[in-house]
């Protein structure tokens, strides 16, 4: 399984400095929360994981990251097949409009010039069950993706991103736009996903990380403006209980952010 | 007019029905009937408009009594947005009844069938058919020419465009919208039929159409391209999905529905030209099928040559040639909207 190493990551929004020297590892089959208060880079932090920061004009990075030691932006890497290795899942639910939730499930496979295409149907009922949904929809997959309900949506955008089999799956306040109890379907997901994923999961919700996570990155920025950077790491007991950093206590013990 | 019961409720307050408020206008308009049998004012269009001005203003008053100042401006509103609706529909409708009444006449099986080839301006015979092949041949060639350059310009301006030479295309495009359609004719008169001696054709007067065209493809196209947000790109992306399949596959057909209009909006405006084709396809009494070289009819040609006739044969064959030419347009119309219907499944 993929370990995932940054090292000095720097990301830029043009002459904007989102994000300061990150160094960090996630380790394979883990989930790694990433915390802390609005604007500390944390997204940004984790769209640099598979080259997606680069895709918002004039965004860039400094630093490397390594995927089992190679670096994904070394030159001569293609960063649509570090995203086909490093999947992906949004804030909010994504589902192509125009596709059915069966083209939905399949369009990374389809569509991403991997070649086994052999057996679609077998591949999306592998996904929708590993997302959870398969019982849902089983009798309804040619209907629009964007039927579903938003918990139902988002879970169709985890099947669809672990349809193209990746090694890392990386999620981006899965659950913030949800309600509760498709919270909590999500995050006993995760918990089922982490078998056979490295999954890295930036939250607002506190609770959240220490519900799902084995390892916890606290995020702070000083001041509006500055780059956020990474305060301390490490195991989510040791995180929530005993931080070492005063700054993590004091967001955790819900002092500020 | 009825009273309202009084009310002792603050939130609860009188409302004018249905029936008051039509009781109301009626007494408008019924005085403006004594007004026209009582005093000198006549005229039918003057009946009209002061009974309309009288009605809405018997209603509104109608509405100060029983409701207040806040509901006298809603309904104001209403009435206004309501007349602005009347207005548009009358003149659509008087322009499509007025047309169907008279192209009627001399429409039948044998208009559809016939060319003009032979047929005087007094004779009761002769046909459209020569013009409706022109018409599809000019306007297929054009939409094939100026759609895919104007999606193509349009991806590149939405998708990769960035800096000088984006802004000047798009400067550019925004210029052609402005051209007058006699100008795009009289230049692939100079450059195509006389410059490169091609003669008149149907290629040339689709050459024309499709100056026309393009600017309104690329920024319709270009619009609705925009539309599609950026979430569904970055979905995409992190499938590992390469950007040009993402384009094709992803962003093309979220905007086709979009997209589709404004091309059809474009053939629209482009069928019924009339000016540009008078250079390039010149017009052409009999059937010819080939449009790429020797002139060639088209049903605004065809009107427009038989309505300047002075006899009433000729003319009718022009409205019946006008109808076909609202006819084919709403046809084409509905057909793409039937072939995006399917497509999209929101």
């Amino acid at each position: 399984m993929k370990r995932i190493e940054a090292n000095r990551v720097t990301a830029f929004y043009g002459g904007f400095k989102a994000v300061e020297d990150v160094t960090l590892a996630i380790e394979p089959k883990h989930v790694t929360a990433l915390i802390g208060p609005s604007g500390c880079g944390k997204s940004t932090f984790l769209r640099t994981l598979n080259r997606m920061h680069e895709v918002i004009p004039g965004a860039r990075i400094e630093g490397e990251v390594l995927l089992d030691g190679e670096d994904i932006y070394a030159p001569g890497i293609d960063p649509v097949s570090v995203r086909r290795t490093i999947g992906m899942v949004f804030q909010r639910p994504n589902p192509f409009p125009t596709m059915s939730i069966r083209d939905n499930v399949s369009a990374g496979v389809r569509l991403n010039g991997s070649r086994r295409k052999s057996d679609l149907d077998a591949i999306v009922e592998g996904a929708l069950q590993g997302a959870g949904l398969w019982k849902e929809v089983r009798d309804r997959l040619d209907r629009p993706g964007a039927s579903l309900s938003g918990g139902q949506q988002q879970r169709l955008c985890i099947a669809r991103a672990i349809a193209v089999e990746p090694q890392v799956l990386l999620m981006d306040e899965p659950c913030s736009a949800l309600d509760p109890v498709s919270t909590l379907r999500i995050e006993d997901l995760i918990a089922e996903l982490k078998d056979q994923y490295t999954i890295v999961i930036v939250t607002h919700n506190m609770q959240q990380a220490a519900r799902v996570s084995d390892s916890t990155a606290f995020f702070n920025l000083e001041v509006s403006g500055d780059p956020g950077r990474l305060v301390e790491m490490g195991p989510t007991s040791q995180i929530f209980t005993r931080p070492t950093d005063e700054r993590t206590e004091a967001y955790i013990t819900g002092r500020f952010g | 007019m009825s009273t309202s019961p009084v009310t002792s409720s603050a939130l609860r307050t009188n409302r004018m029905g249905r029936g008051e408020g039509l009781a109301a206008a009626g007494a408008g308009v019924i005085l403006t009937g004594v007004a026209f049998w009582l005093t000198p004012l006549q005229g039918r269009a003057d009946f009209l408009v002061v009974a309309y001005l009288a009605g809405v203003a018997a209603y509104l008053v109608g509405a100060a009594r029983l409701e207040g100042r806040r509901s006298v401006v809603d309904r104001l509103a209403a009435v206004l947005m309501v007349t602005a609706v009347g207005i548009c529909l009358l003149a659509l409708g008087s322009v499509l009844v007025y047309t169907a009444a008279r192209g009627v006449k001399a429409l039948d099986w044998y208009f559809f069938t016939h060319s003009m080839n032979g047929v005087g301006p007094r004779d009761d015979a002769g046909g459209a058919y020569h013009a409706i092949i022109g018409t599809l041949e000019q306007v297929l060639l054009a939409a094939l020419i100026s759609v895919p350059a104007g999606l193509l310009i349009a991806i590149y301006l939405t998708e990769y465009g960035r800096g000088r030479l984006a802004s000047l295309v798009r400067t550019v495009i925004d210029v052609m919208v402005g051209i007058p359609s006699i100008v795009a004719g009289l230049f692939i008169y100079a450059f195509w039929v006389l410059g490169l001696d091609r003669g008149f054709s149907g290629l040339a007067a689709a050459l024309a159409l499709s100056i026309l065209m393009l600017p309104i493809v690329v920024r319709s196209a270009e619009e609705m391209i925009k539309l599609v947000p950026a979430a569904l790109r970055e979905a995409s992306y992190a499938l590992g999905i390469p950007r040009w399949r993402t384009i094709l596959r992803v962003v093309l057909p979220t905007a086709s529905a979009g997209i589709t209009t404004g091309v059809m909006l474009a053939v629209a405006r482009v069928t019924g030209e009339t000016a540009p084709l008078l250079l390039t396809a010149f017009g052409f009494d009999s059937i010819r099928n080939d449009p790429f070289s020797g002139p060639q009819s088209s049903l605004p040609l065809f009107v427009f040559s038989q309505a300047s006739s002075a006899f009433s044969t000729a003319v009718d064959r022009a409205w019946a040639g006008a109808l076909t030419l609202i006819a084919v347009v709403l046809l084409l119309t509905v057909a793409a909207r039937l072939v995006t219907r399917r497509n999209r499944l929101v």
